[in-house]
C-alpha cells in the first residue's frame, strides 16, 4: 500500500499548459474537423507569460492571454482577452476584445468590447473602447474615447425604400444591364 | 482637543468637517464622499450642451463617475492626476520648495501639458491650483490657455478660509451636472490663498471670471478662454 501511493506520487502530471495533441496536430486536419473543434475553445485555458519573461517584438494571440512578466512591443488578440497580471508590465500598443489591467501598461489600447483597470493598476496611454471600468485606486493618465457601436439600421424599409427608387427612377441609357 | 483647535482654525465649515463635526471623528466615517451641489459645475456643462465630440480634460484623476458621465455626453476625456503627478515631480517633504526650481517645473510642464494649441474645449482643474505656488501656477496657467480653445471654459475650486493651516485636498466625482461627491484624499498646507481679486488677477488674460457664492469655505470659480 506504502509502496503503491510513492508509485502514484512519483507518476509525471501533465502540465496545465502542455498543448494536447489535438492542439499539435492542428495545422493537418481538415476544415470540416476544425470547425468541430473550436466549439471547445471555450474550455481551452488563458496561454501564460511568467513573471520571469521578456518578450520584446509583436506578440499575435489566438486564445486569452494572462501576462504576468514584461513584453515590449505590440500585442494584438483582437478576438480575445488580455490579462495584465500584478506583476505584469507591458510597454505596447495593444488590440483587444477584452484588457484587464492589475499591473502596468505603457501604450495605446483598443478593444473591441471593455477595458477593466482594477485598483492599483497603472496606465499610461489612450483608451479606445466601448466599455470602461476604472476602479478607485487605479492611476491612469491618457485619453479615453468611447466608440459607441452603430446601431444596426433597419433593414425592411431601407430595402423596401431602395427598391422603390429603382422601379421609379430611369436609368441611364448606357447602364449595364446588371444594374437594372 | 488637537481637533477641535483645527476646526476652530477651518472655520468650522470646510467641506468634510462638518460631518466630522456631527460625527465625532470616527475615521472611517471620514472616507464617506460628500454630496455637493455644484452651480459652477451646472454653468460649465450647459455651455457644451447641444454639442458632442468634445475634447475635455480632467485634472483630477480619472473616476469610474466622472468617465462615465463625460463619455455619457459624447465627449473625449483625457484624464490626468495633477496633483499625483505633482507630488511624484515635487516631493512631499519640501513639496513647494522644489516648486520653485525652473528646472522640475520645465520638466513636470513637459510631462503634464504637451498638447496642441487649442485641443481642449474644457477643463475642470478642481482644486489643483490650490497647491502650486506661484513659480509653478503661473506657467501652469498660461499652458491651460494655449491648449484650450478661445471660448472653452475652465472650473476651478478654491479655499476661500484664510485662517486655515491646511486645507483638504478632494476627489470630485460627478454625480449629474450639477451635483458632486467629495472624497477626500489628503490634507495639506495650500500654496497661498486667493480672494476674489487675487483670482481675477489670475486670469487676466482670460475673457473673464465667474464667481459662485458657496455656504462652505470652497469657492466655484469658471473661467472662460
Amino acid at each position: 500500500m506504502w509502496n503503491r501511493r510513492k508509485e502514484e506520487e512519483a507518476a509525471p502530471k501533465p502540465a496545465a499548459t502542455t498543448p494536447t495533441s489535438n492542439e499539435f496536430s492542428r495545422e493537418g486536419i481538415p476544415m470540416a474537423t476544425m470547425t468541430t473543434r473550436t466549439s471547445d475553445d471555450s474550455h481551452r485555458g488563458t496561454a501564460a507569460i511568467g513573471k520571469s519573461v521578456l518578450i520584446k517584438g509583436q506578440v499575435i494571440s489566438r486564445e486569452d492571454l494572462y501576462v504576468d512578466g514584461e513584453v515590449d512591443g505590440s500585442i494584438e488578440m483582437e478576438e480575445h482577452r488580455l490579462t495584465v497580471g500584478p506583476n505584469g508590465k507591458v510597454h505596447a500598443g495593444i488590440k483587444a476584445r477584452e484588457v484587464v489591467v492589475l499591473g502596468s501598461v505603457n501604450g495605446n489600447v483598443e478593444t473591441s468590447d471593455k477595458i477593466d483597470i482594477r485598483k492599483d493598476a497603472k496606465l499610461v496611454g489612450d483608451i479606445r473602447t466601448a466599455r470602461i471600468v476604472i476602479e478607485d485606486g487605479a492611476y491612469f493618465k491618457g485619453s479615453i474615447d468611447i466608440a459607441r457601436p452603430e446601431p444596426p439600421k433597419p433593414a425592411r424599409p431601407a430595402a423596401s425604400a431602395a427598391a422603390a427608387s429603382a422601379a421609379h427612377t430611369p436609368l441611364p441609357a448606357g447602364a449595364p444591364d446588371g444594374k437594372r | 482637543m488637537f481637533s477641535k483647535r483645527l476646526r476652530d482654525m477651518l472655520g468650522g465649515s470646510v467641506p468634510g468637517e462638518q460631518r466630522q463635526d456631527k460625527l465625532g471623528n470616527q475615521p472611517q466615517q471620514q472616507e464617506q464622499p460628500e454630496v455637493r451641489s455644484s452651480h459652477g459645475l451646472e454653468q460649465f456643462f450647459s455651455a457644451l450642451r447641444d454639442t458632442v465630440g468634445l475634447s475635455l480634460l480632467d485634472m483630477g484623476g480619472a473616476s469610474q463617475a466622472n468617465v462615465s458621465f463625460i463619455t455619457s455626453l459624447g465627449h473625449r476625456l483625457y484624464s490626468e492626476d495633477f496633483i499625483r503627478s505633482m507630488e511624484q515631480t515635487f516631493g512631499t517633504a519640501d513639496f513647494y520648495a522644489n516648486q520653485g526650481d525652473p528646472a522640475r517645473v520645465d520638466t513636470f510642464l513637459q510631462q503634464m501639458l504637451t498638447f496642441p494649441d487649442g485641443h481642449f474645449d474644457g477643463a475642470l482643474v478642481w482644486d489643483a491650483f490650490q497647491f502650486m505656488s506661484p513659480a509653478l501656477l503661473h506657467p501652469t496657467i498660461e499652458q491651460l490657455s494655449r491648449i484650450l480653445r478661445p471660448n472653452a471654459y475652465l472650473l476651478a475650486y478654491f479655499h476661500a478660509d484664510e485662517r486655515a493651516a491646511t486645507v483638504p485636498s478632494f476627489s470630485y466625482r460627478i454625480t449629474d451636472a450639477k451635483t458632486l461627491l467629495l472624497s477626500r484624499r489628503s490634507r495639506r498646507e495650500p500654496a497661498q490663498f486667493f480672494n476674489n481679486r487675487s483670482v481675477e488677477k489670475l486670469f487676466k488674460n482670460f475673457q473673464s471670471v465667474k464667481f459662485f457664492l458657496t455656504r462652505d469655505q470652497l469657492r466655484e470659480v469658471l473661467v472662460k478662454r
